[in-house]
């Protein structure tokens, strides 16, 4: 049995404890879907920065730098940044005024069926999405990681699904939130070891690290063996549309990460708004830490490795954890490989609840009940249910489209659905007085339309591939793409808040500007908010 | 202490919440709320949007040497995590004159209730 094996069923073994002492503890909709709002700051911050950094992040952000340098870093800027819209618009009028999902604060004052179809139609696309390509990366990561081991990547996939499911349907959102916390520390001890060892490697001289940085020898797609300055922009995002695609990718960062329903839940685990506050902050500590330190681990790679050894290895994706086997040996490689593993899981998981979460409150009890809980618990057991399913489909089309499938524009998608569907209409509803429900279902459908159809049009669905591309990992439309970006964010975000705006011109609601007041008062003050349940 | 989740939420006429959003202390809590928060938002924006439109379109400029092969591109990138962290905190810091005010608004309305 290989240690990453070892690792990986000592995570698994620590995270299912965990689960099974979270569904011992107290019971009911505010204990599983907002762990009875007793999270403290710090701990939610952690969580945040667990639910939020992928294995895109640890392993795709290493391998962009890796090779393509400078560029892969400036792609991770967007990443913390995006926080400060959370910080400063997003978190304390949704902690104040809802109370399991974002769907709660639009249908605040709006007429809540319609509304909160949409929002839940949203959010279940936007997790799905994002779930699927979670699971396909995980798939792919696993196998290859254990490939001593014989797991294959249906196994992969599988487990990966069948653990996501026990956490959510039995620990619920505390078991979600120590499995985040988890990884998240996990994640930090070895990108900051990593850091350590990269620069011990040079004898902790920026200077010689820099100085190897300025001069990164491999061969180009031509087979010529080149020398590149790694710190020089332009090796990624190159004429004509490389910087607005970069512009496009920064509006759905910075308007779609307040936009992401399974972040804004997290705001729903703590006491009150200044709790979620702080714990945004201590998000952007780590996080912001996090993509600082991915100099040292992306450029690590890129001097130390080499992207022509990288390549013959596995790939980009496998930058961070051959660093950590060219610097300390098998063991680090098997410890960066769990962290890989553990960071996947952790972002699923909240993806799951979330969805969940949105499926039994929004569309279950407000839609077709009407608000109300037939039977005790009812809630709950709908959401657990709803989280096999998700679940299970998920990893159904994930098995399907296979390890080699092309889904990096499923995140892409996640983002600018959130950022063009869901930002545009929480904001309004927060801050627009004449606001109503046809602005809040013709904004969530525009941004919903717009980012999908822009999606398919885009260069990472419509492409012509050379015949040596086969199977899953061709594109889905063999044509030249009508859309020359792959974020479409720079159209669609504006589409977005053009929707919601133009729908409510259309009409006038008068109640809706009625309890526009109650929403403002209730949003900015925290008078009436959802309040913590004492421990049983 | 809450203990249980029938909890009622404060619930009020809509006369107590539109004459409690005209109170002065309401309007200064926006006020206060707002100074902050607008400019605070612009400038993270524009600070943000300058990066990726920089690298575009000036990209010469921005490869720049400054120390050694540290260029004004990498500095600039690495300058965002400082400036992010620096408008979180000033935030926080402001953020305490918010929960002030609305912790008296809180109380006030609460007195207002319980005398009816």
């Amino acid at each position: 049995m290989s240690t990453s094996l070892v690792m990986f069923l000592v995570f698994i073994a620590i995270t299912l404890g965990i689960t099974y002492w979270a569904s011992k503890r107290s019971t009911g909709s505010s204990a599983y879907f907002a762990a009875g709002r007793q999270i403290k700051g710090w701990q939610n911050g952690v969580a945040v920065a667990g639910d939020y950094m992928s294995a895109a992040s640890f392993l795709g952000i290493a391998g962009i730098i890796a090779f393509q340098g400078y560029d892969g870093f400036l792609y991770s800027v967007g990443w913390l940044v995006a926080y400060l819209t959370v910080l400063l618009v997003v978190a304390e009028p949704l902690r104040n005024a809802g109370k399991y999902t974002m769907a709660d604060v639009l249908a605040y004052r709006l007429k809540p069926r319609p509304v909160r179809a949409m929002a839940s139609l949203s959010t279940l696309t936007v997790s799905t999405f994002y779930m699927i390509a979670q699971m396909v990366g995980a798939g792919t990561l696993v196998a290859l990681l254990l490939k001593d081991s014989g797991i294959k990547f249906p196994t992969a996939v599988i487990g990966v699904g069948v653990l996501m499911i026990v956490y959510v349907v039995f620990g619920g959102m505390l078991a979600t939130t120590w499995v985040q916390i988890i990884k998240a520390i996990l994640l930090m001890a070895g990108t900051f070891l990593l850091s350590i060892l990269v620069m011990a490697h040079f004898g902790f001289s920026f200077t010689n690290f820099f100085n190897a940085i300025g001069a990164v020898s491999y061969h180009d797609a031509k087979g010529v063996l080149v020398t590149k300055d790694f710190l020089t922009p332009g090796l990624r995002y190159k004429p004509p549309y490389g910087a607005l695609d970069l512009i496009s990718l920064g509006i759905a960062l910075i308007f779609g990460t307040a936009g992401l329903p399974h972040i804004l839940v997290r705001f729903y685990t703590v006491p009150d708004a200044k709790t979620a506050r702080n714990s945004v902050v201590w998000a952007m500590v780590l996080i912001g830490s996090f993509y600082i330190m991915t100099t040292f681990l992306g450029f690590g790679a890129a001097t130390i490795v080499g992207p022509d050894f990288i390549k013959g290895h596995g790939g980009t994706n496998m930058s961070a954890p051959l660093l950590a086997q060219a610097l300390a040996g098998n063991i680090f490689f098997a410890f960066i490989s769990a962290i890989a593993f553990a960071t996947i899981l952790a972002v699923v998981a909240g993806l799951t609840i979330s969805a969940s979460t949105s499926f039994a409150h929004d569309f279950w009890t407000n839609v077709i009940h009407k608000g109300v809980e037939r039977k005790p618990g009812e809630e709950v057991r709908v959401a657990r249910i709803a989280a096999f399913v998700v679940g299970a489909i998920a990893m159904t089309i994930a098995i399907k489209l296979g390890p080699t499938a092309n889904v990096a524009f499923l995140v892409a998608l996640a983002f600018a659905v959130a950022a063009s569907a869901n930002l545009p209409v929480i904001v309004l509803s927060i801050f627009w007085r004449r606001f109503n429900t046809v602005g809040a279902v013709m904004g969530l459908g525009v941004g919903l339309v717009a980012s999908l159809f822009l999606i398919v049009i885009s260069p990472s669905f419509m492409a012509i591939d050379p015949p040596t591309v086969v199977g899953a990992a061709r594109h889905m439309i063999q044509a030249k793409a009508w859309f020359p970006l792959e974020n479409p964010g720079i159209v669609s975000v504006p589409l977005g808040f053009l929707g919601a705006i133009i729908g409510t011109l259309l009409s006038r609601e008068p109640s809706a500007e009625t309890k526009f007041n109650e929403l403002l008062v209730r949003s900015n003050t925290g008078l009436g908010a959802e309040k913590a349940v004492a421990a049983h | 202490m809450a203990d249980t989740e029938a909890v009622k939420r404060y619930e009020t006429t809509q006369s107590e919440w539109d004459r409690i959003a005209a109170t002065k202390e309401f309007k200064d809590l926006m006020a206060t709320k707002k100074i902050f928060i607008v400019p605070a938002f612009i400038f993270f924006v524009v600070y943000y949007f300058a990066l990726p439109v920089l690298v575009g379109y000036a990209p010469t400029f921005m490869a720049t040497k400054v120390i050694g092969v540290v260029n004004i591109a990498y500095l600039f990138a690495l300058s965002q995590f400082f400036v992010a962290w620096l408008i979180a905190g000033l935030y926080v810091k402001a953020a305490n004159d918010f929960d002030r005010l609305a912790a008296d608004i809180i109380s006030k309305a609460e007195i207002a209730q319980g005398g009816k």
